[in-house]
């Protein structure tokens, strides 16, 4: 007899038993269809062991590495101790360092944040604010370069959270985020594997994150970025980025505007067009997509028709909040 | 012992193998293309991976049940038998990319034959 421990309460269970199994067993409920490692529906986290590699078969590397596994597949070799809970429920507050400006559409917010906090760039939090309000917002920042966290918030006319960010919020101010959460993050290793990102609005946050850590990380291939954006309002960190491409000869960079025209330095037309216009074959890619969800779920499938394996697509969908 | 038609295949990485190929031909192929249509792709490919897992006669406890319930949806936006044959065309044709020959393809398709009266919802 071992002991396993599920949210809490210690349950006994016998060395064969899987912890699917034990947890039924003792009339614990967990979501579960084929029980063999298959569909997935009876995945769990693992509090600080890392899981038996039986359990985690056909998870993706992000999921892994997050310590998730399959229940019906799990049979630990001694004590173990697994959770539902997801790390969003977590919470930990934060110091407002600066709120910026940095656009006419988009607040840059930079926060102090108390360690252990591990993060990737590019993964998601949500922000509370002190009355409750709740909203998600990506991680641009990278823990190597900078002591903070960085969010970038756009504004929308009817968005509680934004206006208040924009109009409200100041330096020294507390606030509320949950655990890092998501896999839209750069996984280091094949560098010389062609990266292809396509950002909406905020939706850079991720991506700029997500860049700033694969160059970090001394990712050889090319990285093309394509940051689009309706008007001219919505592009930011236009000289950051060109900088960056001046520093990094395989870091290419591409501002696009759909719905105004004139300007020579940014294409004129939508991102997920004009990358998948000069990208037609991304056998063998890895995709980033972030932004607007209807914009991310069109583009997740034409990079995937394109040749692009699921399992090297990495996307962020934003969803507008419903007042 | 004689091996099994899962492990003539290859297996699970046969069908990791599988699941991008015949994913893509689902979705680039007009006759059955609108039934996934704002799915969740994520999820559909782990089902596809589920459902080549099946068809590979790998282990899985999907019963008739569970292939009716996971497509009754779909009925009534007029799934019938010209689709399953849509899908089993592009089984084969799926895996003769990947160099299978024409008896297991045959294997595969008499597996996945087995499940159309299920997943038409025929005696449900």
């Amino acid at each position: 007899m071992s002991k396993l421990t599920f949210d809490g309460i210690a349950y006994n269970r016998t060395a064969e038993e899987s912890v699917l199994d034990c947890l039924t067993r003792h009339g614990v409920v967990v979501p579960n269809s084929c029980r063999s490692g298959i569909c997935q529906s009876c995945m769990l986290r693992a509090v600080s062991d890392d899981p038996p590699a039986a359990a985690q078969k056909g998870l993706k590397e992000t999921q892994k590495e997050q310590r998730y596994f399959l229940a019906c597949s799990c049979i630990p070799s001694g004590d173990f101790e697994a959770t539902s809970e997801l790390p969003q429920l977590t919470r930990t507050s934060a110091q407002v360092r600066a709120v910026e400006k940095i656009s006419p559409a988009i607040a840059r917010v930079r926060l102090d944040y108390s360690r252990p906090f591990d993060y990737r760039p590019g993964q998601f939090l949500n922000l509370y604010r002190p009355d409750g309000l709740i909203r998600t917002y990506s991680i641009a920042s990278v823990p190597q370069f900078e002591d903070f966290i960085e969010l970038h918030v756009q504004r929308t006319e009817q968005g509680r959270m934004s206006r208040w960010v924009h109009e409200e919020l100041k330096s020294g101010d507390l606030v509320h985020i949950s655990a890092p959460l998501g896999e839209c993050y750069y996984r280091p290793g094949n560098t010389e594997q062609p990266i292809l990102m396509v950002g909406t609005g905020s939706g850079l946050a991720p991506l700029y994150g997500v860049l700033r850590d694969a160059l970090r990380a001394k990712h050889s291939a090319p990285i093309w970025l394509y940051h689009g954006s309706r008007t001219r309002d919505g592009l930011y960190l236009i000289d950051e980025l060109r900088s960056l491409a001046r520093e990094y000869e395989n870091f290419r960079y591409f501002p696009c505007l759909s719905r105004e025209s004139g300007y020579e330095a940014f294409l004129a037309a939508r991102a997920n067009d004009a990358a998948l216009t000069e990208h037609k074959n991304l056998k063998g890619w890895r995709v980033f997509i972030a932004g607007h969800a209807d914009m991310v779920g069109a583009t997740k499938k034409r990079v995937f028709l394109a040749g692009a394996s699921l399992g090297d697509i990495h996307s962020d969908a934003f969803l507008l909040a419903r007042n | 012992m004689a091996k099994t038609l899962y492990e003539q295949l290859g297996g699970e990485a046969a069908v990791n193998a599988a699941v991008d190929i015949f994913y893509r031909k689902m979705l680039s192929d007009d006759r059955v293309s609108r039934f996934f249509e704002g799915v969740d792709m994520d999820r559909q490919a782990s089902k596809q991976k589920a459902f080549l897992t099946m068809v590979f006669g790998g282990p899985n406890n999907y019963s008739g049940k569970d292939m009716y319930e996971g497509h009754k949806h779909l009925l009534k936006m007029g799934l019938n038998d010209s689709h399953v044959d849509a899908v089993i065309e592009n089984l084969g044709n799926t895996l003769k990319e990947l160099g299978v020959g024409n008896d297991l393809i045959g294997q595969v398709a008499a597996i996945a034959n087995s499940v159309r009266d299920d997943v038409l919802g025929r005696g449900h």
